[in-house]
């Protein structure tokens, strides 16, 4: 069983949290999805919001998300431990998730993390094992905050760090000649058009 | 083998546009009021005879799911959920349906809630497919901009709202009543059933969970007719199936094709043949994480659908095909998904969450034959106690690939333990 947890010495203090205008305006369009009084629907997107603006969760984000959405701070404390997108300790800049479950691990997922381990310094890189990212016929799968950048082995994975610590956004999705999911050398199906 | 003309999916790998105008150009939102005049009982009357069952895993019949809401709307609103948090290991199809073809699920989406009276739906997308949800979020509002959905959808005199609803990591989620508890806020816990969704869902009001593809292949069933579906594949396993193939082959992919395809076929013909040739195969997991392995003695003459993997002691699943050549070191393989579920249980029931992590435990040892003989047993035996005891399948799911090994792979854990034993011995 999961259950993210941070060690309080790797938790900076936070004194004050308050969501920008903009992202307010967010959270209200995320609340008007949900019939009224059901606007604890919009937690998981509400605790996003936060995470993208602090770029973690620091409780005090928690307990701002409590307050807009009318829940008791131990109810968002409860969401934001339970789902392996929050971060409750600062990060790099970027986030590497490495998926090493079976499709990827057979397809040498392991390389891909040592690589991964070897870059990652808290500053630019942190590193984390995840569970089946959903690309496995594109393993080993290694999302870098939003994007998922696939079909890596040592040396690609290698590559697309290299271009982040340039500053560049290598582009996502396959690292070897292939169009998304489709066979490498081109599609067996769908060609008739 | 399929032909092109019988594929749904016919921008699969996002080789063309995937907004409303390309959508359109391949035949999405054709005439989609002519499907809704069929009213709810002739949908699901159609939905019936196709013989479709649910694309997510167990295979139930959704004609017949969608039959159980209410006849009448009452003092409840009914709700459609689509379960798009697609997790299980080997399984990413759901993802192509969503970056790559949208509007055909969100037409399906229209059809279903129609169908079952239903004026709201949302769309629980895992969290880690951002860039899919930006697409779909996109895609809805193009639907919202023509006329498709919202007030009186596609002119039929419906109202139709749709969300899309993101997910934070948690496999869990998509057990549909974990997803439930996950969109009314709450840690994705799974309910006791009953009540069923139909009767008690979404906020207590009538709802029904279908898979991405189940919705998304909905309006070409009832454009094309029952009659069409029903005719490919085999009898209780008709259509077409989105198979992913993964791990040890040349060309891992996605893939349309007919239900009942034999698996050797689907390997050879789509994925380029498993790396080394054929001989080379040591087992395959046919359907996802969930289902138990199966030696190449039987991915030899194995058909590819609900009922003839079900003779194997094995299911469908997903269509989630994980290949394993003769390098696998197929007890770490199995270990890695018991990982997987000791991750991923959520706490609620014991022999799932004391279970998940003791199995894993001892699957480790396996690995490295660090165990008695007589510990092959006792662990098949603890996967039986977790078995059917818990409130949701993910303790089942978890039993499964272990029972699956220990029928096929026995002998090889038994060589590792007299290995080490040996081994031990000599020094």
């Amino acid at each position: 069983m999961a259950m993210i947890t941070a060690d309080p010495k790797d938790v900076p203090h936070v004194e004050h949290f308050a969501f920008t205008p903009e992202n307010l305006v967010k959270a209200q369009g995320w609340i008007s999805h949900y019939p009224a009084g059901r606007q604890a629907s919009a937690v998981i997107a509400v605790l996003d919001l936060a995470q993208r603006q602090q770029g973690w969760l620091p409780r005090v984000a928690m307990d701002a998300v409590a307050k807009l959405l009318d829940m008791a701070p131990i109810r968002v404390y409860e969401i934001a431990t339970f789902y392996t997108m929050f971060q409750l300790k600062p990060r790099g800049k970027y986030l590497l998730q490495v998926c090493t479950t079976t499709p990827c691990w057979l397809r040498g997922s392991e390389a891909v993390m040592k690589a991964c381990q070897h870059a990652a310094d808290g500053e630019t890189f942190s590193v984390q094992e995840v569970e089946c990212l959903g690309g496995c016929v594109n393993a080993p799968v290694v999302q870098i905050n939003d994007d998922f950048y696939e079909d890596l082995d040592e040396t690609s994975i290698n590559k697309v760090l290299d271009a982040f610590r340039r500053g560049e956004t290598p582009k996502p999705g396959p690292q070897v000649n292939r169009q998304t999911s489709a066979p490498i050398g081109g599609a067996t199906t769908l060609r008739s058009e | 083998m399929l032909s092109d003309k019988d594929r749904i999916f016919t921008n699969l790998y996002g080789f063309h546009d995937w907004r409303l105008a390309g959508a359109r150009a391949r035949g999405a939102w054709d005439n989609t009021k002519a499907i809704l005049d069929k009213g709810p009982d002739g949908i699901i009357d159609e939905m019936k005879k196709s013989g479709l069952r649910g694309r997510g895993g167990a295979g139930f019949p959704t004609g017949l799911k969608w039959s159980f809401m209410p006849k009448e709307v009452k003092d409840r609103p009914h709700y459609l959920i689509v379960n798009a948090d697609e997790s299980e290991p080997g399984t990413c199809k759901d993802r192509d349906i969503l970056r790559h073809d949208p509007h055909l699920f969100i037409e399906g989406c229209l059809v279903a809630g129609f169908a079952m009276r239903a004026n709201a739906g949302y769309i629980y997308v895992r969290g880690e497919f951002y860039n899919e949800a930006q697409n779909l979020i996109e895609a809805v509002r193009e639907a919202y901009e023509a006329g498709l959905l919202g007030k009186n959808a596609c002119g039929s005199g419906w109202d139709f709202d749709l969300y899309v609803h993101r997910g934070a990591g948690a496999y869990i989620c998509g057990e549909e009543t974990a997803l439930l508890e996950s969109l009314e806020g709450k840690k994705g816990m799974p309910r006791l059933k009953p009540p069923f969704p139909a009767g008690s869902g979404l906020y207590g009001c009538p709802s029904t969970v279908n898979n991405v593809e189940s919705i998304a292949v909905a309006p070409t069933i009832l454009r094309r007719g029952a009659a069409w579906f029903a005719g490919i594949g085999r009898p209780n396993n008709t259509g077409t199936k989105l198979f992913c193939i993964s791990g040890h082959v040349n060309k891992p992919c996605n893939v349309e094709e007919e239900m009942g395809i034999p698996l050797h076929e689907l390997i050879d013909r789509h994925a380029g043949g498993v790396r080394g040739g054929w001989d080379n195969l040591l087992a395959v997991i046919p359907g996802g994480a969930s289902v138990p392995l199966l030696p190449k003695s039987i991915c030899d003459t194995v058909l590819m659908d609900f009922d003839s993997l079900r003779d194997q002691k094995s299911g469908l699943g997903t269509a989630a095909v994980i290949v394993m050549d003769k390098s696998t070191d197929v007890v770490k393989a199995i270990a890695r998904l018991s990982y997987f579920y000791k991750h991923e249980s959520c706490g609620q029931c014991t022999p799932c969450r004391e279970g998940t992590g003791w199995m894993w435990r001892v699957m480790e040892r396996m690995v490295t034959g660090n165990a008695r003989l007589e510990e092959i047993d006792a662990l098949e035996d603890v996967t039986k106690q977790v078995e059917g005891h818990t409130i949701c399948a993910l303790g089942d799911a978890a039993a499964w690939p272990i029972q699956g090994l220990i029928r096929h792979f026995r002998p090889e854990m038994e060589r590792r333990i007299r290995a080490r034993t040996e081994k031990l011995a000599a020094e």
